[in-house]
């Protein structure tokens, strides 16, 4: 009887009579095996050895890609609250730009107001924008000067082929380039335009003139002294002029440079020699960016 | 989700820009890849900002007539930070064209994975 032997034993244990013993299995003896089996260090190596570099890209593209889908799942929910486009009360057109519109002809006396903006009221944003380009002319010509002045490596080699097609409309177009660039700077207070779109437009002018007619008549225009020069010059010049109405300002000094009259050519104080000396480290800053990549030297 | 998703146009397609520019700076293993995809960025952001500058029906901010109201113009402020940012941008991708040109001359590849794996094998040396 089941129940009975199981009382009993109960009985038992509650008397502390019974030890409840497990049946243990017999475990096979461990054979030692000529085969050797690999740590998992060791497997590990291995696998990092053969199949982690397929791994690890199909896991880095997969991963990339949904690190992109969220950012632009952020993003685009961020753009969704955010206010209407176009609309004239959203909290972007605060007084700042109030101020900007409705004084700005008055007291820089530039029409363009984006301007009369940029020269005046932040002109200090853009002198450092001057110096960001002049700082990356400089790295790069840093970088990509020929090391040593002796061993002539032909410049030759890279210089573009005298192409009939591109020499004849290059005699075309650069005068027009030069002319419609020195519009935009003398004109940068008056219409769109300014110092750096003028100096972009004349500085693509130098480019088609060197990749056109050679690296040699070009050179004997444009030589690294002439480059420095200006350069540093505007540069140089541009602080001096934004020093002195920053102190005067400072002060409540009158700064005796006349505004002249809306809409005039010789107009709106330092704004104009300003984007003059912008557009010409702009120029000169594109020029020697391409010299520099295509010859390694001004 | 807010309301101006599909109003935003300009805006929704910056952000939608900005992403590809991302993913091509994560899954381009060219350098000069590398280079375009970090143009692409700074393109949505002049996008995003001359987006955020815009007001419907007014005029560029050049006076004309001599009519210095601000129910006549659009912001003026986002033009001048999208000519910073040009500025910046151009900068940028010319120092690192630069460095890339180096790094070319000395590793003859433009795969920054093996590059990786050259200046790894070279300090191990």
């Amino acid at each position: 009887m089941k129940n009975n032997t199981f009382m009993d034993k109960l009985n038992q244990f509650v008397d502390g009579e019974f030890v409840i013993t497990t049946k243990r299995k017999h475990k096979p003896e461990r054979r030692p095996s000529t085969h050797y089996e690999p740590s998992l260090k060791e497997r590990f190596a291995v696998w990092h050895d053969t199949k982690a570099p397929a791994f690890f890209k199909v896991a880095y593209g997969v991963s990339s890609v949904v690190i992109c889908l969220t950012l632009i799942g952020i993003l685009l929910i961020t753009v969704s609250f955010l206010p209407a486009y176009g609309n004239a009360d959203n909290p972007v057109n605060n007084e700042v730009s109030e101020r900007y519109i409705e004084k700005g002809l008055e007291e820089t006396g530039a029409v363009n107001i984006v301007t009369g903006m940029i020269l005046d009221y932040r002109a200090f944003d853009t002198l450092g924008e001057s110096h960001v380009l002049f700082t990356a002319s400089a790295a790069v010509m840093l970088l990509m000067k020929k090391e040593k002045k002796g061993k002539k490596v032909s410049s030759n080699k890279y210089s573009p082929k005298r192409d009939p097609i591109v020499k004849n409309v290059a005699r075309f177009i650069i005068p027009f380039l030069l002319i419609f660039g020195i519009y935009l700077l003398l004109n940068g207070h008056l219409s769109p335009g300014g110092g750096f779109s003028a100096g972009a437009v004349m500085g693509a002018g130098l480019i088609l003139f060197s990749s056109a007619f050679g690296y040699k008549r070009i050179s004997k225009i444009i030589t690294e002294k002439l480059v420095k020069t200006v350069t540093l010059g505007s540069l140089l010049f541009y602080a001096c002029a934004k020093g002195y109405s920053f102190f005067t300002g400072a002060n409540h000094i009158p700064t005796g440079i006349p505004l002249g009259e809306a809409g005039a050519i010789l107009s709106s104080g330092l704004i104009l020699p300003l984007n003059i000396a912008v557009g010409l480290v702009v120029t000169f800053t594109m020029y020697s960016f391409y010299s520099l990549f295509s010859k390694g030297e001004i | 989700m807010g309301p101006n998703l599909l109003s935003n146009y300009y805006e929704t397609a910056a952000m939608v820009l900005f992403g590809i520019g991302f993913t091509t700076l994560f899954l381009q293993p060219n350098l000069i890849k590398k280079v375009i995809g970090l143009n692409i960025m700074d393109s949505a952001i002049y996008l995003f900002l001359a987006a955020k500058g815009y007001i419907d029906g007014r005029l560029a901010p050049i006076v004309v007539n001599g009519v210095t109201d601000m129910s006549a113009y659009i912001n003026p402020i986002p033009s001048g930070l999208v000519l910073t940012g040009i500025v910046v941008g151009v900068s940028v991708t010319a120092v690192s064209l630069s460095l890339i040109q180096k790094l070319y001359k000395e590793y003859h590849t433009l795969d920054m994975d093996e590059i990786m794996t050259m200046v790894r094998k070279e300090s191990e040396h």
